[in-house]
């Protein structure tokens, strides 16, 4: 049974092509067939995150309108056997998608044995973002532990109850799942940051992970290697503890609380993470 | 942080302030998307109802006369504002 999951979150920037590449990347390492496709289209990143921009002949829009069929257009990764990705069109807009054409590549992700089909939404609120929420089963709303941010992600919230083919047909509702990204304990200990207590009691969804602000994530993007990969790092893990929640196993949470300094290193002002 | 913070005894704590602000908006903004249609109707039959029977002329209803909803945790409130404008113009 493929399950069809939205990474989203309305606001740019808070990390859905990270989260997208780094949860398909797991999801894979996991052993599940895995697709994430981009439907950021004019402006795709997903395949330089995943290190594939110079292996993209055909894209997303191309099988919308039928110009190339999915095998051609789908990029086979080159580390793991199970992982796939779908690019978005750089030279194209979001008016280049319809629903009947996005449902015609769902179904045919579907009927090429996927079990999970990664859609990463663009930022807005507007067509692209709607293409990628659609036809969700499960959504992963990725928000950082900042005003704007949260804000977005209860509007995407309210949009996924309103505006999917699951609100539209009365399904049950899309399973929605909170992911915060670049947080950072020690902030939140200065009282300079929202607390993850703060943001799961705002938007009242369960958590699916805390992913901390990392060096971790800068590095893998500059090589094209998701950060899943790099499992040294907290991110790394951070991202790995995510994954084994979304398939249901209980993992505890980490990266969550400042490790304790002592009163010398608070004296000479030494940072957590400065030297990684 | 630096030398002085150690021994400081109050710090600024604008996370409380954050969650504070987004508690207002994001409550404010949920009943206006989840139900806009509702509200709005309702309002316009109270301002009918309220000019029929205090006399208060057309064209002055929405000047004296503010219906808002507003949600404090778990409720929602229907706060209705009627500005009588002198006793002794309501008539019977």
């Amino acid at each position: 049974m493929t399950e069809v999951i939205v990474v989203t979150s309305g606001k740019g920037g808070v990390g859905k092509t990270t989260s997208s590449a780094a949860i398909g990347t797991g999801l894979a390492l996991k052993g599940y067939r895995t697709v994430v496709v981009d439907f950021d289209v004019g402006l795709r990143n997903l395949d330089l995150i995943m290190g594939c921009e110079r292996r993209v002949v055909y894209d997303l829009v191309n099988v919308v309108k039928k110009e190339a069929n999915l095998n051609q257009a789908l990029i086979k990764d080159k580390r793991l056997e199970e992982l796939y990705i779908l690019p978005a069109s750089q030279t194209r807009d979001k008016d280049a998608l319809d629903i009947e054409g996005v449902a015609r590549v769902i179904e045919e992700l579907k009927a090429a044995n996927f079990d999970y089909i990664i859609c990463d939404s663009p930022a807005g609120i507007e067509k692209g973002a709607l293409m990628a929420l659609y036809f969700a089963d499960r959504a992963i709303v990725v928000t950082n532990p900042e005003v704007s941010s949260v804000r977005d992600s209860d509007r995407i919230l309210g949009i996924l109850a309103s505006k999917s083919k699951r609100a539209e047909d009365k399904l049950e509702p899309i399973r929605e799942h909170l992911l915060v990204t670049r947080y950072s304990a020690s902030r939140v200990e200065n009282g300079d940051m929202l607390a993850l207590s703060d943001i799961e009691e705002l938007l009242a969804i369960p958590l699916l992970g805390v992913i901390p602000e990392s060096l971790a994530v800068l590095r893998a993007s500059n090589s094209g290697i998701p950060v899943t990969f790099d499992q040294e790092s907290d991110a790394g893990q951070a991202y790995l503890d995510a994954v084994d929640r979304f398939l249901g196993n209980k993992v505890p949470l980490r990266f969550v609380n400042t490790k304790k300094r002592s009163f010398i290193q608070r004296l000479f002002n030494t940072k957590e993470g400065a030297s990684a | 942080m630096s030398w002085i913070d150690l021994f400081r005894k109050t710090k600024s704590n604008t996370a409380v302030t954050a969650k504070e602000r987004l508690q207002i908006v994001i409550s404010h903004e949920r009943t206006r998307n989840s139900q806009p249609d509702l509200i709005s109707a309702m309002q316009t039959e109270i301002l009918t109802i309220v000019a029929k029977y205090l006399g208060i002329p057309a064209d002055k209803i929405q000047e004296q006369v503010r219906v808002d909803v507003e949600r404090r945790g778990e409720h929602s409130v229907l706060e209705l504002n009627i500005t009588l404008p002198d006793a002794l113009s309501v008539k019977n």
